[in-house]
């Protein structure tokens, strides 16, 4: 009997001990990623300062310039489209499906989400070619008196937009979902319209969660490499106007890990644009995080 | 019945898709009373409660036949606005549900979207409706603290406020104290009691003891029908239906 209860908790222990391994695993990944691309980028950060590595211009690996300033603002100029795109879209279809459409539409909605979501990105970049490019090079650009390709900034956010919508409009949908009904009838038994309800209560009780439905959106914009590189027509030049092409970061990467690693400090400089790629990610994480805190009390 | 009758139900039917929630229900609801609707969970009590403003509007799938007479006016076959129809009466619900707002702006709310902005009438009036629910001494120097940061009672003890700021003539309350602590709960029933003078209170409620300390008029439900309903002394002490008789002494719940 006692011999019975040794194994069990010794077998409870052992259990509890998996857990904690594979969880200390999943926390412990970012960090070594981290890490690791501190480390490959070390050489270029000890030979150059990291003030020039980011805000430099000039990109010439040849001659040991590796400026990530265009970079970066390529991919801040197509995640920031991407967003302004997506986030009314969402709000306005979130709002609609669950507070003013009959639940079988959200019945109907919900598969055509997930399957939005699960499209693999060379489809949506392909899209972008053919639909998005000869769309932004043949309408928008002469309807600004333009002459362009297509290939652009302003295509490569369309094209992101499409793709986070569902992303965010699931969380959206949840968020909403989740604002308890009495809420709604103890609002119009004040006198409140269905529009004031939602202006006035439900987009304020929600805005936590629209916070990281956004804050969700941008991660995934920002780091979204496939689709955008296929349109976004990657050109080294800091882009002045959405209508230019653009060179974000992990296009960058993707385009050139692997090759042409002959040249001194290149190996270094992409892991470097990677881990500016993170560090980025990660600091948005952290103001969405300081602003949901912030919200929150208030409510 | 004495009194003047405030809220007349006649033959009330309401389908949720196929389900008959409530059946035939035919019922008057005094003036400057408390009225109470009691029975077991599911008999469709809530649903008689929601649907005397129309909240029942918001569900889908909903059909409603019969009369809800108000004064006189059927409000389910009216051309008046529906939110100044829901505006002459004050909502509370099982639990608080505090606008997402400061406790200030919660009583604020009401009187703003009617029009009323002007800021030292406000500050009066909401002063007065907090004062009216016992919670202007324990909240008068957070005013601007979020409502979600009272206790449930003083949140009760809000929405109550809340409700009246619009001035409405009926107060309509769902299982108001069902979430509250016993001293919560004894105030917000001490508050009926002083209300009854000026509003007309409707409480659904399955507490019998509760039932028995605030009723005027009594009205018992069971599977969405009205079995019984009377003078609240008349329905406790002689209730004529076998159902009835159950109930009271607590066979069933």
């Amino acid at each position: 009997m006692k011999f019975y209860n040794i194994t069990r908790a010794l077998r409870s222990r052992l259990h509890s001990s998996w857990m904690l391994t594979a969880l200390i695993f999943s926390l412990l990944l970012p960090v070594l990623l981290a890490i690791g691309l501190y480390l490959k980028s070390a050489p270029l950060l000890h030979d150059q300062h990291l003030f020039t590595l980011l805000f430099s211009k000039s990109w010439k690996p040849l001659s040991g310039h590796f400026g990530m300033y265009p970079f970066i603002i390529s991919s801040l100029w197509v995640t920031v489209i991407a967003l302004i795109l997506a986030g009314p879209v969402c709000l306005l279809s979130a709002i609609h499906l669950t507070q003013y459409a009959r639940p079988i539409v959200l019945k109907i909605m919900h598969p055509v989400i997930d399957i939005l979501a699960g499209i693999p990105s060379v489809i949506f970049g392909v899209w972008g070619i053919l639909v998005i490019v000869p769309f932004v090079g043949n309408y928008i650009g002469p309807l600004l008196g333009k002459h362009i390709t297509g290939y652009s900034i302003f295509s490569g956010g369309m094209v992101l937009a499409v793709m986070i919508i569902p992303f965010i409009l699931n969380i959206l949908i949840e968020v909403f979902r989740t604002i308890p009904e009495e809420l709604t009838e103890v609002t119009l038994s004040l006198g409140a319209t269905r529009w004031m309800v939602v202006k006035h209560v439900l987009l304020k009780k929600a805005f936590p969660g629209i916070i990281s439905a956004f804050s969700l959106g941008l991660s995934r914009a920002f780091g979204e490499t496939i689709a955008v590189l296929m349109v976004v027509g990657n050109v080294t030049r800091i882009p002045t106007g959405a209508l230019q092409p653009g060179y974000p970061l992990p296009a960058l990467i993707a385009n050139n890990y692997g090759e042409m690693l002959s040249i001194p400090r290149y190996d270094s400089a992409l892991m470097f644009a990677a881990l500016v790629l993170l560090v980025i990610v990660i600091l948005f994480n952290i103001i969405s995080r300081y602003m949901i805190h912030r919200v929150e009390k208030n409510i | 019945m004495a009194g003047k009758t405030k809220i007349s139900i006649e033959n009330l039917n309401l389908y949720i898709g196929k389900q008959h929630i409530l059946k035939n229900v035919t019922t008057r609801i005094p003036e400057k009373q408390i009225t109470v609707i009691l029975g077991p969970s599911g008999c469709g009590k809530t649903t008689l409660l929601k649907s005397m403003n129309r909240l029942t509007d918001l569900y889908s799938n909903v059909k409603v036949s019969g009369k809800i007479m108000i004064e006189g006016e059927d409000i389910l076959h009216t051309d008046t606005d529906i939110t100044s129809i829901r505006k002459r009466m004050g909502l509370l619900s099982q639990r608080p549900y505090p606008l997402p707002m400061n406790i200030f702006n919660n009583v604020a709310y009401g009187l703003r979207i009617s029009g009323r902005k002007n800021k030292m009438v406000l500050r009066q009036r909401v002063q007065h409706y907090l004062e009216l629910v016992n919670l202007w001494d324990e909240v008068k120097d957070r005013l601007h603290d979020p409502a979600s940061s009272l206790s449930i009672g003083q949140q009760q003890r809000l929405c109550l406020a809340r409700g009246l700021s619009v001035d409405p003539d009926i107060i309509l309350a769902d299982e108001p104290t069902s979430a509250l602590d016993p001293i919560s709960s004894e105030v917000v029933e001490k508050k009926f009691f002083d209300l009854k003078n000026q509003y007309t209170v409707v409480v659904v409620t399955h507490s019998l003891q509760q039932a028995r300390r605030i009723a005027d008029y009594a009205i018992f439900m069971y599977l969405g029908e009205i079995v019984e309903q009377g003078e609240a002394s008349e329905f406790f002490s002689n209730p004529k239906q076998e159902l009835t008789k159950s109930y009271i002494k607590g066979l069933f719940n």
